[in-house]
């Protein structure tokens, strides 16, 4: 747990420092230097505009990973043989990755009833992270909140579900309200702090860091080819060396982009095993 | 967060104000449908058909392990019949061959004790045969002692006894008579 906290601080770190950066760029010209912002992530409607059936080109990036994604495993699923090919052994590999090393690692005997649950939640936000660095698309779609919450959703309400339906109501608030061996006066401290992880840090947490990593994301990849071309075409003289500069640096954030994207995918669902853990677990 | 707001709020100064933590309801919709979309498929479809194909690669493997298990149990038998069959024809050959030396020793046995019953048999009937023909000589030889000293106390009595050259004479002559008639005896 201990990677992914320190990976997210360093890329805060790093946005803070481009964000210092980004002023000096400005005001040292003023010419047509667009600095990336968060309107980056509303772009204007394209169809059905003012409905709640909006789609902007995000929706648009988001509806093709979904039938990108839905194809590439059905097709697997239907030509899957007892003797895999290579196409079906990568993504064996993949369903495996989850079932063993995620499902099967932290849940234990209890994985089996979830891996479809985490699964599915794995392979969409990767699906979904990917989409950042990919020529034209260019945008995580999970960088729109609204799939990490739903997301975040799905498993807020597996977990609470799986864990009334095995202690009723008052057996899951005791085992997860009230963790036992502690001495009387600390639950006045424990319980309501308990009572927000379970109901509201939990999944909040969950869509939070997604969305705000690939916002991140997006920017740092935003300012740093938009800095490229601001140097390399309008900017004067030796501002135009710092061009390389940028440019070496959007190639680094793009592929450090493919290793968050993975990275998260893999964070969401491993928490959200461990969330489930501790709902269906018999002793905290 | 720090920065990330920083830039939000950065952001909104210039633009219209809009929070990217507040989804917009569009984005919710669709988030929804594709949530819906990839849930259907992989719940309905693509996780059960991959769970039967790799239920169905494990059937297989257990199936080919099992038969293999099976073969080899049928050559274990193979050899553990292929080996007693051997100590069976060892031990047949073993029995035969003491058969074989005890019987030979019977014979030898035998072939001593008849041996040696006819060799005391051969003996026995030398040793009566000797001791009939010593009888016999016995007899024959007491009734001859008997005639011959007769005879010679009859000449010793005809000539005169006072002449003890004569006497000696006479007994010489007698006694020469006698292993005359012993030769002519052996001669005949």
């Amino acid at each position: 747990m201990r990677g992914p906290l320190r990976l997210t601080t360093t890329r805060e770190s790093a946005l803070s420092t481009v964000a210092t950066i980004l002023p000096l760029a400005a005001s040292g010209d003023d010419s047509g230097f667009h600095a990336p912002s968060i309107a980056e992530f509303f772009p204007d409607p394209i169809f059905f505009a003012g409905t709640p059936f909006e789609i902007n080109r995000i929706i648009l990036v988001r509806l093709f990973t979904t039938v990108v994604l839905v194809t590439i495993f059905v097709i697997g699923a239907r030509r899957a043989k007892v003797v895999p090919g290579r196409f079906q052994n990568v993504l064996e590999m993949g369903l495996d990755f989850v079932r063993v090393n995620i499902a099967e690692e932290i849940l234990g005997h209890n994985a089996r009833r979830f891996v479809p649950l985490l699964t599915t939640i794995f392979f969409s936000i990767l699906f979904f992270n990917i989409t950042g660095v990919i020529p034209f698309l260019n945008i995580a779609t999970t960088a729109l909140i609204g799939m990490p919450i739903v997301l975040a959703l799905w498993v807020y309400v597996t977990y609470l579900w799986a864990g009334v339906s095995k202690f009723g109501v008052g057996g899951y608030l005791k085992n997860s309200l009230f963790p036992p061996g502690l001495p009387a006066f600390l639950y006045v401290l424990v319980t309501p702090i308990e009572a927000l992880q379970v109901f509201l840090f939990r999944p909040a947490t969950l869509a939070l860091r997604l969305t705000a990593n690939m916002i991140s994301g997006h920017l740092i990849l935003v300012l740093c080819f938009s800095a490229t071309q601001f140097f390399l075409f309008e900017a004067g003289g030796a501002l135009k060396a710092a061009s390389l500069l940028s440019l070496g640096a959007g190639i680094a954030f793009t592929l450090f982009e493919i290793l968050v994207a993975a990275l998260q995918a893999y964070i969401f669902t491993l928490l959200s095993a461990a969330y489930l853990n501790m709902a269906v677990e018999e002793e905290h | 967060m720090t920065p990330l707001a920083t830039l939000v709020f950065a952001a909104a100064e210039s633009e219209e104000t809009v929070n990217p933590l507040l989804p917009a309801p569009a984005d919710l919709v669709w988030s929804l449908v594709v949530a819906v979309i990839i849930g259907v498929a992989f719940y309905r479809y693509v996780l059960p058909r991959f769970t039967e194909v790799l239920d169905e690669r494990t059937a297989k493997i257990e199936g080919g392990m099992a038969k293999a298990e099976q073969a080899q149990a049928e050559a274990a038998a193979a050899l553990a019949e292929y080996r007693q069959q051997l100590a069976d024809a060892r031990a047949e050959a073993a029995r035969i061959r003491e058969d074989a030396r005890s019987e030979g020793q019977q014979i030898v046995v035998e072939a001593k004790s008849k041996a040696s019953d006819d060799a005391s048999r051969v003996l026995e009937n030398a040793q009566r045969q000797v001791e009939a023909e010593r009888t016999q000589a016995a007899v024959a030889l007491r009734a001859e002692v008997g005639a011959l000293a007769t005879e010679l106390a009859s000449r010793i009595i005809g000539e005169s006894l006072a002449d003890e050259a004569r006497q000696s004479r006479v007994i010489d002559r007698f006694l020469d008579e006698i292993e005359a008639s012993a030769a002519a005896g052996k001669e005949a």
